[in-house]
């Protein structure tokens, strides 16, 4: 734990603290959880999967990528099936935060459009279509934090379309695929250079049983596509990969190549009929 | 600037409300919003105090009813190198909450709490990526709509 304030700032709130009839302490005393309580945990896809821009901050924390080398160009591949639009938008969402990183305003546009006109072949209403505008007007002022927000916003807002148009699976794949591109790109980082601090970051053994069981829980027909059974394959591989404190550079490669596999799985549909 | 700094701005934030709270002979009514609203928009209140320093709310938020003695867990995903704040409130008749954070596998990690009547905070710096687990508590009061909201940098 890096918590080692100055003792001035401490007593300072401390005295603020009491004052107010608040309280901090650095150590709360807590009993450990019975396995009842850790199994009685909720899990909710707007909070328990990080935003790519929460885990592309922490890469920056790490030591700051050339962001701007993983700028995308260039329309995605076109879809007819509903799943794969969705894995592909989310791809594109993990793709805006990389243009925020990059802080480069007409790539933010230009994938703000390419969310926009597949959020429309999915028929999500006009309240999302019009985030088109306030991503554009962000992108001409270069406010990247108002960028990221909007980034999550609209993402956000496309899943509670879908799961009020009764489409539930869509939202599952859209985090998927904005997952699956985020552990490719930061993988790839990482494996390039390789740094404890970089591979630290890898860790989510949790969110790939997470993603497995939203799979599991999808209506056969699309737990059966093809795409989409070999993402949970995917993803059950990478459980083991990640669950080191701190992956080592062999499995980070090994990441990147899986993670590699299913972006173009899902770029160019090699799987579907 | 770090945590410690950040729940001392949180104080001088929120503090004129409190003191307002306890000078007042009688609570002003309640504005008429739906109780789990309300909620929300408490907690985005205390997580409102830490954006001066870089930090950013994520857009979702954990809602829910709290009940005495019956605390509620949500898992979340937490990277080393970010630091994070989880802000909690809730609505009358609630009057004193908690939040806490534990590690996957249930031992309490070392965080800093910021508590004031029904209204609360955590903040913590992971050392490790991985899941953590949020608990969330009515340690006095009944039954009552509850809020959580997330921020990081």
């Amino acid at each position: 734990m890096r918590f080692n304030p100055p003792m001035d700032k401490r007593a300072i709130c401390l005295v603020v603290a009491v004052a107010f009839g608040a309280a901090t302490t650095a150590r709360p005393q807590n009993r450990t959880l019975t396995e009842a309580e850790i199994s009685s945990a909720s899990r909710l896809d707007a909070l328990t999967i990080p935003t790519p821009g929460e885990f592309f901050a922490a890469m920056d924390a790490a030591g700051r990528p050339a962001w701007s080398q993983f700028v995308r160009s260039g329309s995605p591949a076109t879809a007819d099936s509903r799943a794969r639009i969705a894995l592909i938008l989310g791809t594109l969402v993990a793709d805006g935060y990389v243009a925020v990183e990059a802080q480069d305003g007409q790539a933010v546009k230009n994938i703000g459009k390419e969310i926009i006109a597949l959020a429309k072949k999915l028929n999500v209403n006009q309240s999302v279509l019009g985030r088109a505008g306030s991503i554009n007007d962000f992108a001409e002022n270069s406010d990247w934090n108002a960028l990221r927000e909007e980034l999550e916003a609209t993402q956000n807002e496309v899943k509670l379309d879908m799961a009020e148009q009764k489409d539930d699976r869509l939202v599952t794949l859209v985090s998927i695929g904005a997952w699956i591109r985020g552990i490719e790109l930061v993988s790839g980082i990482v494996a390039a250079a390789y740094t404890p601090e970089g591979a630290k970051l890898l860790r989510q053994p949790a969110i790939a049983d997470y993603l497995v069981d939203q799979i599991d829980a999808l209506p056969a027909a699309t737990r059966e596509d093809p795409l989409v059974a070999k993402i949970r394959e995917g993803l059950k591989t990478t459980g083991a990969l990640v669950a080191d404190p701190v992956p080592g550079a062999e499995q980070v490669q090994q990441l990147h190549s899986l993670m590699k596999a299913l972006e173009d799985a899902i770029a160019k549909d090699t799987d579907t009929p | 600037m770090n945590l410690h700094a950040q729940a001392f701005s949180i104080f001088l934030v929120l503090a004129p409300a409190a003191l307002a709270q306890d000078a007042a002979p009688t609570p002003a009514p309640a504005p008429e919003l739906p109780q789990d609203v309300s909620a929300r928009s408490l907690a985005l209140e205390i997580a409102g105090a830490f954006t001066n320093d870089g930090y950013r709310i994520r857009d979702g938020f954990w809602p829910g009813l709290a009940e005495p003695g019956r605390p509620q867990f949500l898992e979340v995903n937490l990277f080393s190198g970010n630091e994070y704040w989880f802000s909690a409130a809730a609505t009358a008749p609630a009057r004193k909450v908690g939040i806490s954070i534990f590690s996957e596998d249930g031992k309490p990690v070392e965080y800093l709490a910021f508590n004031d009547g029904a209204k609360a905070a955590a903040g913590f710096e992971p050392d490790f990526s991985g899941r953590y687990l949020l608990r969330f508590e009515l340690l006095e009061g009944e039954k009552a709509p509850f809020c959580v909201v997330y921020s990081y940098k």
